[in-house]
């Protein structure tokens, strides 16, 4: 069963992709994001565009209109260096978080 | 982040379009990719538009992005409201100006009571500042100065002051032609000190000018020689010239040096100086109350160590006045045993209140009763505004049906409010400005800091304070109202029946009902003023035709004629030369007219006791005080005084130094029974003085206002051996006042000749006139300002007040119209229709009465110092000005009613 998006963790997710493919427009975005969580996240790709004008207010990304594969003019989006920061400290952040969940998650002997 | 929402906010166009093209470009991948995948163009455009998720949604969160946190909110409010009130001019107009007038009246009034009352004085450090006194309840006297003995023993015993100065005033002709007269402060070592301001230019006077000053009483000014200069005087009659310090400028016919320049607006007590001269005390010739010429003649002013609070000064100062009375004697065989039944104690109190001291109350009952006024007005506007909301009912219930929650619309609804109170603010601040610009130039003279109200800062925060205040005030009370759980019923009823808003109009009725209430406290306290001055008004001064006599005050310094017998033909030649001026009945001189504000006569004394010869049983001390006052032939007449027994003095007498007096009415009552009685007895000082003869009985004087009561006094011949109580040399005044009675009083041309006989008779004396009706019209001011202020709220509170009551009843009417046109279509007559509406606004009306009759008898013995022969529950008022209430009340309802009751019944039925 595909999930909604947690809260707060699109914003990641967006930043991480951006860090990976380098410079992208909207609709790459959302395929690659849709493809790494393989079938497991339920996004409306519309929600896509409210985030990243958010990021790109926080100055974590930048945009600029470019030319796309197929000809036409897109928005494309790109990481800044403060974004680059962001990642890293978000990451060290989930990070913890997931290493103190699991140590709360790890069923005991004896439990089913 | 919020620097980047802001700068978007003001790219949103362009980023909303920039949103279509982002979302329409990814529809067509998503679409295309779909169609690559088999799927029918429809159905992939259905699978596009699913992937996408709630356009709307997307676009709302986008947009939502691009606001400004609280303030875009606000904003939209504010565009919304300001289109909204555009579009009801009439209404914007009536609001908006009420609101002008209220809040422009009480910023006037705030910044006179910011800049008199609540700013410091213009001094360094101007909070250590006291002005030292006395109460001498034994001597009947409440604001007893200090004799130049105890400002000796005070400035040298003290521990509590840094420094102590003693100064007096009075009067100079700046010469050498034509001759101006000046204010004179004479001030001691300290004065300058304690005030601490420093000069404009050149120096302050010093110790050494101050010795330099030191003359054996009472003509203090023989040995002035050095003298500072005011900035008044500077500008005027030395264009600003700094290389006036240095220079000798001749002062009563005797020059003197200028060592300095004190700077623009500074002042000694409430006094602008044009010139400051030194004075220093012959310690050897000092006695307890001075010599014994001058009395407690010397105003005090003394800065407090850090630190020293005014009990411990007043503590300190009680201390010294044992030592005083130790220190110095009266001379021979007297003792202190006089001062000491006087009961004297210190009476210290910051320097400010003396300065603002008569007005504090005066002012702060104006800004009361102007605060009530703005009430009114805020009830007034409410009223408005529920009409306003009333009619806009339908739309708060479409806006809440279609989501808006209550503290959207109420947020709506205030800002509409404080949007009203901040543009009336705006225009009330234009309105105060424009006001005490006029205070300013009509205003009261006697008001002490005047010429230092403006408009500041704190005035601003004032301003903006109540305006918002006020404008949450009257704009909650519709807010609360009109958005309540029920108003979606409303949508449901709205037009269908009145009875929806009994219980708006219940509201209203209780704004009529406050509303008449504090027009009546307002009505009353100005009626209570009008009728103080009708009082006061019809008070006998003690002259007559005040227009008609022109009032010049004169020194004739020794300077200028030094032998006594000398300066009283010089005298007696101004005023035979000013009778003969074309329109004169008849001139005359005194020491002083009534009310004139001289307080201190110096080098004469101006009050003691006396007794009579023929009155044993006042050998001893204490007698109570008389006022000592001195009247050249001719006086009576002219200022327009009855002789009640006896006659005047006469030249020959003055010359022939005939022991010789008149008297009030008063004393001669007090001492003798009737006026008659006391013509041919004597009365004297004692010690040695020989009785003086009573030739004459004059009608009482009003001399320190008419709204007090008029003293027991003597009136000396201008020129006496026994002026000091022993047998001496013959002294006369020197400062006087002529007297001119003429129907040519107060015109440019007299004024003129008047000048021109003055200098045919000694070209260096100046004079000052003014006619006697200035004098009598300042003592006045106090009175009369407050009444005009008063005049002025109530007025206001009267037509607001009428303004509600119509409003609440032509609302009313309109609102039972069909009630109305029923009843009418069933016979009733129209004379019931319409009282039945002013019988409905006369209970209004007469529960506020009553309220307000009883708040009124609390409030109004707050201005019982305001008053003069009246109580503050004056049943003339009381009565009065409940009826002019209901009368305005049956006008203000009446025409709405009238027109309820000329409704066509058919007309009134058709409408719904």
């Amino acid at each position: 069963m595909p999930r909604e998006v947690l809260q707060g963790t699109l914003d990641l997710m967006v930043l991480r992709t951006l860090a990976a493919m380098g410079p992208q427009h909207g609709l790459g975005l959302a395929k690659r994001i849709l493809q790494v969580s393989e079938g497991l996240l339920d996004l409306n790709q519309g929600t896509l565009y409210p985030a990243l004008l958010r990021l790109e207010q926080r100055r974590w990304i930048k945009s600029r209109w470019g030319v796309s594969d197929n000809n036409r003019k897109a928005k494309f989006y790109e990481l800044t260096a403060r974004g680059r920061r962001q990642i890293r400290e978000e990451t060290e952040n989930w990070e913890l978080t997931v290493a103190l969940m699991a140590k709360f998650l790890v069923k005991p002997a004896g439990e089913s | 982040m919020i620097w980047g929402r802001i700068l978007d906010a003001f790219r949103r166009r362009r980023l909303d379009t920039d949103l279509e093209a982002q979302l329409a470009y990814h529809l067509d991948g998503l679409e295309a990719e779909g169609r690559a995948q088999g799927l029918s163009p429809e159905d992939a455009r259905a699978a596009a538009r699913r992937a996408m998720g709630g356009l709307t949604q997307v676009r709302d969160a986008y947009r939502d992005q691009l606001t400004i946190p609280v303030i875009e909110p606000l904003w939209l409010d504010t565009r919304y409201t300001l289109r909204a009130l555009r579009r009801n001019p009439t209404f914007t107009v009536v609001v908006v100006l009420t609101l002008a007038v209220g809040i422009g009246a009480n910023t006037a009034v705030f910044s006179v009571i910011n800049s008199v009352l609540l700013k410091p004085l213009s001094y360094p450090r101007s909070e250590e500042l006291v002005a030292l006194r006395h109460v001498a309840p034994g001597a009947g006297s409440s604001a007893l100065n200090l004799s130049p003995s105890m400002f000796l023993t005070y400035s040298e015993q003290n521990r509590t002051l840094q420094a102590l100065g003693v100064w007096t005033t009075t009067i100079s002709s700046v010469g050498p032609t034509e001759p101006e007269q000046v204010r004179v402060v004479v001030v001691s070592d300290g004065v300058l000190q304690a005030l601490d301001v420093p000069p404009a230019a050149g120096r302050w006077l010093s110790a050494a000018d101050q010795l330099g000053a030191t003359r054996p009483l009472p003509s203090i000014f023989k040995a002035v020689t050095t003298v500072m200069l005011g900035y008044g005087l500077w500008q005027r009659r030395f264009g600003g010239d700094p290389l006036v310090v240095g220079r000798t400028i001749i002062f009563d016919a005797r020059p003197m040096l200028v060592v300095g320049v004190m700077p623009r607006n500074f002042r000694i007590g409430d006094t602008e100086p044009d010139v400051i001269w030194p004075v220093g005390f012959d310690r050897e010739r000092l006695t307890l109350a001075g010599s014994s010429a001058a009395t407690f003649n010397y105003q005090a002013v003394a800065r407090l160590k850090p630190g020293i609070t005014i009990e411990q000064a007043n503590a300190d100062v009680e201390r010294m006045i044992p030592i005083w009375m130790r220190s110095w004697s009266d001379g021979p065989g007297t003792t202190s045993q006089m001062y000491e039944s006087w009961k004297l104690a210190p009476a210290l109190r910051p320097l400010k209140d003396d300065v603002v001291g008569g007005v504090a109350d005066m002012l702060w009952v104006v800004m009361a009763t102007i605060g009530l006024v703005m009430l009114i007005a805020c009830a007034n506007v409410a009223n408005l505004l529920l009409v306003r909301a009333e009619v806009r009912q339908r739309e708060l219930a479409v806006r809440a049906a279609l989501g808006a929650g209550r503290g959207r619309i109420v947020r709506s609804l205030l800002v509409e409010s404080v949007l009203l109170g901040l543009i009336g603010g705006a225009v009330g601040t234009g309105l105060a400005y424009g006001g005490l610009r006029v205070l300013v130039a009509l205003g009261p003279t006697n008001l002490p800091r005047l010429s230092e109200i403006s408009l500041d800062a704190r005035t601003f925060a004032f301003t903006a304070v109540l305006s918002v205040l006020s404008s949450v005030l009257f704009g909650l009370i519709p807010a609360l109202k009109y958005t309540g759980p029920q108003i979606s019923a409303a949508l449901a009823s709205l037009g269908r029946t009145a009875s929806v808003s009994r219980d708006r109009l219940h509201t209203r009725s209780v704004l009529i009902v406050v509303q008449v209430a504090i027009a009546l406290v307002l009505l009353v306290s100005a009626g209570l003023m009008i009728r103080t001055f009708e009082a006061i008004r019809s008070v006998q001064p003690g002259f007559t035709d005040p227009e008609h006599v022109q009032v010049m005050r004169m020194f004739f310094a020794t300077s200028v004629v030094n032998d006594a017998v000398r300066a009283t033909r010089l005298q007696n030649d101004m005023q035979d030369k000013l009778s003969a001026v074309p329109g004169v009945t008849s001139a005359a001189f005194g020491s002083a007219m009534p009310m004139e504000g001289f307080a201190s006569n110096l080098g004469v004394v101006n009050s003691g006791s006396v007794r009579a010869d023929d009155r044993p049983d006042q050998a001893s001390d204490p007698l109570p005080p008389r006022l000592f006052k001195y009247a050249s032939p001719g006086f009576f007449k002219t200022a327009g005084t009855r002789v009640l027994a006896g006659r005047e003095i006469t030249w020959t007498e003055v010359y022939g130094l005939r022991p010789v007096v008149m008297i009030s009415e008063n004393l001669a009552r007090e001492l003798w029974g009737t006026p008659r009685a006391a013509i041919g007895k004597h009365l004297s000082q004692g010690s040695g003085m020989p009785g003086h003869e009573v030739i004459g009985v004059v009608e009482d004087m009003r001399e320190n206002g008419l709204d007090q009561p008029a003293p027991a006094t003597v009136y000396w011949p201008t020129m006496s051996s026994y002026l000091n109580r022993t047998v001496a040399a013959p002294t006369t005044i020197r400062q006087v006042t002529f007297i001119v009675r003429s129907t040519r009083a107060g015109t440019e041309g007299f004024l003129n000749q008047l000048r021109q006989a003055v200098w045919s008779v000694n070209p260096s004396l100046s004079m000052m006139p003014r006619t006697m009706r200035e004098v009598y019209d300042r003592s006045l001011v106090r009175t009369s300002f407050t009444l005009v202020m008063l005049a002025i709220a109530a007025s206001m509170a009267l037509l607001l007040g009428v303004v509600g009551i119509y409003g609440v009843i032509a609302y009313a009417v309109s609102q039972r119209r069909r009630e109305l046109g029923i009843r009418a279509a069933l016979g009733a007559q129209r004379r019931e229709l319409s009282g039945m509406f002013v019988r409905h606004s006369l209970v209004l009306s007469g529960i506020g009465i009553v309220i307000g009759l009883v708040a009124a008898a609390a409030l109004t013995r707050l201005m019982s110092t305001l008053l003069y022969g009246i109580t503050p529950l004056d049943p003339v008022t009381y009565v009065a000005v409940p009826l002019v209430l209901m009368m305005a009340t049956v006008i203000a309802s009446y025409v709405p009613a009238r027109r309820a009751a000329s409704a066509d019944p058919v007309e009134a039925l058709k409408v719904e």
